[in-house]
């Protein structure tokens, strides 16, 4: 459990922000700019909280009034953009380090689940500086973890890798979220990463809580800056070898995914934009689309421009925003109640992160 | 050309003896100078900082002068650790140790703390999120990645204090067996119409310890660079 509000000035920036966040990953999402590495920082104890409260497990970290437990007796483990290693010391002292200040009681994770879990145990001897980006991140995930915190802060520790090191990291990540059972506040702007690691979304716009909610809530609502998406649940079926795909099984349909994801029976959730969903009233024949989707209309927004979008709730119950002409609205007579089929292009469903 | 005499193998003897507890003195004061300066932010710093550098630019007699007035017997500092701890550095080889450690340190804490300037903070931020406290971080993290600069400043210091002259004359004089160091015997020599030889001879001896701590400091300096690119 963490509490986090906070009001305070810093510079010419205003930072009002509160929410709380319970067992898994809540993620800070927003805009550079936004305040989500402030957060961050008061969190952590590496700025000082001037006005607001801090609670970690019911251990007030800093009240606003005197009280302000300095970093390093916090038990409250940062995963930088950067690595961070200690140059001086190899894999395996960089990922013990943390454990020489945690009292004996209180290690309860372990280094080889730790190490197996990240793929590093071939690297215990080597040095920081003959690592590759990825390999350091993960290292320094590692060496978070086994100080066994009671919250993980993650900076964007993914935002200076390149993309093939995210997808090798972020499935990581999942990992370490579902084994070893720590609270993570995640701080991101990427809408991809943000779906599929957390399960409570707070969006920062300019210091301030636009939002706060589950993935699949707070991005279907469509923000000044933010396109419209929707997030489909479903679960991993048998790939597809020869095509390349993998299907993903929801009760509205089947969700083709490019590539072949595994393993089978896992809890995906696939990221559709609302660009990339035409709607259909029968369900078709002889088109290009594999994916279609059954629901019904829930929603037309009265509008001007040339096109609105559409929430359909498929069958089964998650919602799909569709961006439509009006043009086609009138022509097909789409109203609420009105059953559809919802045709996605495959080639743009993708669960890896951009 | 000729030989040494044994007074002179003995100021030799007596140098070393001098700069090497100078410099194992020198080094950590040095290292928590260094830290302050580097690290610390408080009013006074550049007066702080001036002051360390100060026998930097002092004409050496004038800080050999200002030892006497406060470490001298009747000095302020000196008369009292004379009377309640017998402890007295005029005239003694200690005294020449103190000299040498004051006029030293200037060259020591520039060597550290640029070392310690160039060691990335955000090191020192994750060890602090990883639990470890100020002081764990200085000596787990801040310290070693700062050893190229302590073991350059180290030896640079050492030949510094091996040559130094003017502070040393003047705080503990030139009395053979006990502060006659290198410099000393050079210019005692220097001033005896029969010592030009030895003057000589010890002369290339001073300036080959100067020139052997030198390029030693390049090497070390480099062999970190290398070992940690």
């Amino acid at each position: 459990m963490i509490d986090v509000e906070i009001h305070q000035r810093l510079g010419d920036f205003q930072l009002d922000v509160d929410f709380s966040g319970d067992g898994g990953v809540t993620a800070l999402f927003g805009p550079s700019g936004s305040g989500k590495s402030s957060v961050i920082k008061f969190i952590a104890g590496l700025t000082r909280l001037r006005s607001g409260r801090i609670v970690v497990d019911d251990a007030v970290m800093a009240d606003g009034q005197g009280r302000h437990v300095p970093p390093y007796r916090r038990r409250i483990g940062v995963v930088f953009q950067e690595a961070r290693l200690f140059p001086h010391m190899s894999v395996g002292r960089n990922l013990r380090y943390g454990r020489l200040f945690t009292p004996r009681g209180q290690r309860h994770i372990a280094e080889g689940p730790v190490i197996d879990t990240l793929g590093i145990g071939h690297l215990l001897d080597r040095h920081p500086a003959t690592l590759s980006g990825g390999e350091q991140q993960r290292v320094s995930l590692g060496r978070a973890l086994l100080a066994s915190p009671r919250l993980l802060l993650m900076d964007e520790p993914l935002a200076s890798l390149d993309a093939p090191r995210r997808l090798e990291i972020l499935p990581l990540i999942e990992a370490l979220r579902d084994e070893f059972a720590i609270p993570i506040v995640y701080v991101s702007h990427a809408v991809e990463e943000v779906v599929r690691l957390a399960s409570k979304v707070v969006v920062l716009e300019a210091g301030k809580v636009a939002r706060v909610g589950s993935p699949t809530d707070v991005f279907r609502v469509a923000a000044d800056r933010f396109e419209i998406m929707s997030v489909i649940e479903g679960r991993l079926g048998p790939p597809n070898a020869p095509f390349h795909l993998t299907p993903v099984e929801t009760p509205a349909g089947i969700v083709w995914l490019n590539g072949l994801v595994r393993p089978l029976g896992r809890e995906v959730r696939v990221l559709v934009h609302a660009t990339d969903v035409a709607l259909a009233t029968h369900r078709p024949d002889g088109v290009t689309i594999r994916t279609v989707l059954a629901g019904t209309v829930a929603e037309v927004p009265e509008g001007s421009g040339s096109s609105v979008t559409i929430d359909v709730e498929l069958d089964g119950g998650s919602h799909l925003a569709a961006s439509v002409t009006r043009a086609a609205v009138a022509e097909l007579d789409l109203k609420p109640g009105r059953q559809v089929f919802a045709l996605v292009k495959s080639v743009a469903l993708d669960e890896r992160p951009l | 050309m000729p030989d040494l005499s044994p007074d002179a193998w003995i100021a030799i003897a007596l140098s070393f003896k001098v700069a090497a507890v100078a410099t194992l003195c020198g080094v950590p004061v040095s290292t928590v100078l260094a830290l302050i300066l580097a690290r610390g932010r408080f009013p006074g710093k550049a007066l702080f900082d001036g002051l360390i550098h100060l026998p930097l630019v002092l004409p050496p007699v004038v800080t050999g002068y200002a030892l006497l007035l406060l470490l001298g017997r009747k000095g302020l500092i000196g008369a009292f650790l004379d009377q309640h701890f017998g402890i007295v550095f005029a005239f003694r080889w200690t005294g020449a140790v103190v000299a040498a450690v004051v006029m030293s340190l200037p060259i020591i804490v520039r060597a550290i703390r640029l070392s310690i300037e160039a060691v990335d903070t955000r090191l020192e931020q994750a060890s602090g999120a990883l639990g470890a406290g100020p002081f764990a971080t200085f000596f787990l993290v801040t310290l070693p990645l700062s050893l190229p600069g302590i073991l350059v400043g180290a030896t640079l210091g050492f030949a510094k204090a091996l040559g130094e002259f003017g502070a040393t004359i003047t705080f503990v004089s030139n009395i053979p067996g006990e502060t006659r160091t290198i410099a000393s015997a050079i210019y005692t020599a220097s001033q005896s119409p029969e010592g030009d030889g030895e003057a000589l001879l010890l002369s290339v001896i001073a300036a080959c310890i100067g020139l052997t701590a030198l390029v030693a400091s390049e090497i070390i300096a480099r062999w970190f660079r290398r070992a940690s690119s």
